[in-house]
């Protein structure tokens, strides 16, 4: 607990993640308000489609997350850190969990946020979350966007440098996931499995918030082949995989 | 009480640290000294556990670096007072190191007094000029009031005022009892700070011994004597096997001191004007110990200029 006080305190000395928390809420609603408000009787507004946003909000996350870390090493805090605390691992797992909640925490506000922007934009849209399609589609943009961060903090560990985590975070994240489906063959294969297509399969799921509708109406349908449960899990499981791997890595290291 | 056996570290083919063994005492100010690129700084992380050596260990109160419960109340340490993140308040800073060692609030109020940074302690660290940036990391060093001190250059870039708050300060906490040890490549600051001396050059010992004793040895100990009948005391003195150079209107006599020569004199019968030990300078001292051993050889006349440069800074 003490530990995770410490990276509290020194997440909310600075400004980033007030700064982030803006701009992942502005992105992501701004966008919904642009898709929603574009809804018309051919293809109203679900629930689905007042989420299609959340992938901008996901990308600031990360960089808040790969920030908080090489931060840490551009200007040497982590030196004074595990000074302090000379179990690295300890260290480092308490600042994954404090990015990790509050990036859960930003996901919901800003999950929750677009789903009431909508309401007050197409009252007359059947908007009502009432399956469990319709409420992971909502609450679970939190724990993706806190296992991202979790993603974003193992990068921010191994390479150290903001400028090259941010710009690996992002060209992955928004463009070398959906090019690998343009491999010849086997491309479409390697995608199903990708962390960021099976996230988007445990929001979507099948497509029940999207009321039934797929691809023509809004954003392209996961091609994962799992169950929202089981792509959860896989998501969170690639995310502790790469954190593992960032902290044996930080133990080994010179500081 | 810190402890170096055999530390060694590597870095690809560059020997940094290169066998250190030595040791330093409570209740004295161990001065750490070297030319630039020495190893100096490797050897202080690796006190702190920052850096793993290659071979050897370093252990403080007995224990290595990341056995000690709470390492802030045993050890404080300024190694880089840029290590500070800009955004953030000095005691925000303060506070999360305090924290983490649970240290209780009221001490950084503590120690913020005592450096003087009580009424900036709001403002973020990233304005604060090299001086306060100083201050702050010794706020954060004196934090856990700990036995154990470190400094890394702490007097580089600070006005004369600073330095010698920074050199008081020092005596300060060696009299309390506590394990002081201070890095610089000035001699000249260490013989003013340090009561006692570990010298490396290219990250091997070159001597640990007072500073009394690394200063009489280093400096070449030399008489100047000025008489009118010169003549007849340059053949007694070279009779007794002294070296000897002329100056405009007297000798330089080496070898010999002070007492011998007078007594050469009286018994010579010469009546002296001048007869008088020279104390050499220590920059010239500490380049005739560590000449062999700068990291960068560029003969001799550029290294003098580097060491004197140095000095200047």
């Amino acid at each position: 607990m003490t530990l995770l006080a410490v990276e509290r305190i020194k997440l909310f000395s600075t400004r980033s993640p007030w700064w982030c928390a803006v701009a992942a809420l502005v992105l992501t609603t701004g966008f919904t308000a642009l898709v929603v408000g574009n809804a018309d009787e051919e293809f109203p507004a679900t629930v689905a489609s007042t989420q299609f946003g959340y992938s901008f909000g996901l990308a600031v996350i990360m960089v808040l997350a790969a920030l908080a870390v090489t931060t840490e090493y551009r200007f040497g805090t982590i030196r004074t850190t595990f000074q302090a605390i000379p179990n690295r691992t300890a260290a480092l797992l308490a600042k994954t969990t404090v990015v990790a909640l509050l990036s859960l925490v930003i996901g919901e506000i800003v999950a929750f946020a677009s789903w009431g922007l909508s309401l007050l934009l197409q009252p007359q849209a059947d908007l009502a979350l009432n399956s469990t399609a319709d409420w992971i589609n909502v609450a679970g943009v939190g724990p993706v966007y806190a296992f991202a961060a979790v993603m974003a903090v193992a990068v921010g560990i191994l390479v150290r440098h903001s400028a090259g985590a941010i710009s690996l975070l992002l060209i992955y994240n928004l463009a070398v996931e959906s090019l690998v489906s343009l491999i010849p063959n086997i491309g479409d294969d390697i995608y199903e499995w990708m962390p960021f297509n099976v996230a988007n399969k445990f929001l979507t799921g099948a497509g029940a918030s999207n009321a039934g509708r797929a691809a023509e109406a809004g954003a392209p349908m996961s091609t994962s082949p799992l169950s929202p449960g089981w792509a959860l899990a896989y998501f969170a499981g690639v995310a502790l995989v790469l954190l593992g791997i960032a902290i044996a890595s930080a133990r080994r290291r010179d500081a | 009480m810190i402890e170096a056996h055999g530390l060694t570290k590597r870095y690809g083919k560059t020997l940094a640290v290169d066998d250190l063994t030595f040791s330093v005492e409570p209740g004295r100010v161990t001065g750490f000294l070297g030319p630039n690129g020495a190893g100096k700084s490797t050897t202080m992380r690796m006190m702190l556990g920052l850096d793993n050596p290659t071979a050897g260990r370093v252990t403080i109160k007995g224990k290595p670096y990341h056995e000690l419960h709470h390492p802030l109340r045993t050890v404080g340490a300024l190694l880089d007072a840029k290590w500070v993140h800009p955004n953030r308040s000095a005691r925000a800073h303060l506070t999360w190191m305090a924290k983490s060692n649970r240290i209780p609030q009221r001490r950084v109020d503590e120690v913020l007094d005592i450096v003087g940074l009580t009424s900036v302690a709001g403002k973020r660290a990233g304005g604060f000029s090299l001086g306060m940036s100083q201050r702050l990391g010794i706020a954060g060093a004196l934090l856990g009031d700990p036995e154990v001190l470190l400094f890394d250059e702490p007097v580089n870039g600070l006005d004369p005022e600073g330095i010698l708050w920074i050199r008081k300060f020092m005596h300060r906490l060696a009299d309390e009892g506590r394990t002081v040890f201070v890095s610089s490549h000035l001699l000249s600051e260490m013989a003013l700070t340090a009561s006692d001396l570990v010298v490396i050059g290219k990250g091997k010992l070159i001597s640990q011994s007072t500073t009394d004793e690394f200063i009489a040895r280093a400096t070449e100990n030399t008489v100047k004597v000025r008489s009118p009948q010169l003549d007849v005391l340059r053949g007694a003195l070279t009779d007794a096997s002294a070296e000897i150079a002329s100056v405009d209107d007297g000798l330089l006599v080496s070898g010999m001191d002070s007492a011998k020569i007078g007594e050469i004199a009286a018994a010579n019968r010469v009546v002296l004007h001048e007869l008088s030990p020279q104390q050499g300078s220590l920059e010239q001292a500490f380049m005739q110990i560590t000449g062999d051993s700068v990291e960068y050889h560029t003969g001799l006349e550029t290294e003098a200029e580097q060491v004197l440069s140095a000095t200047a800074r």
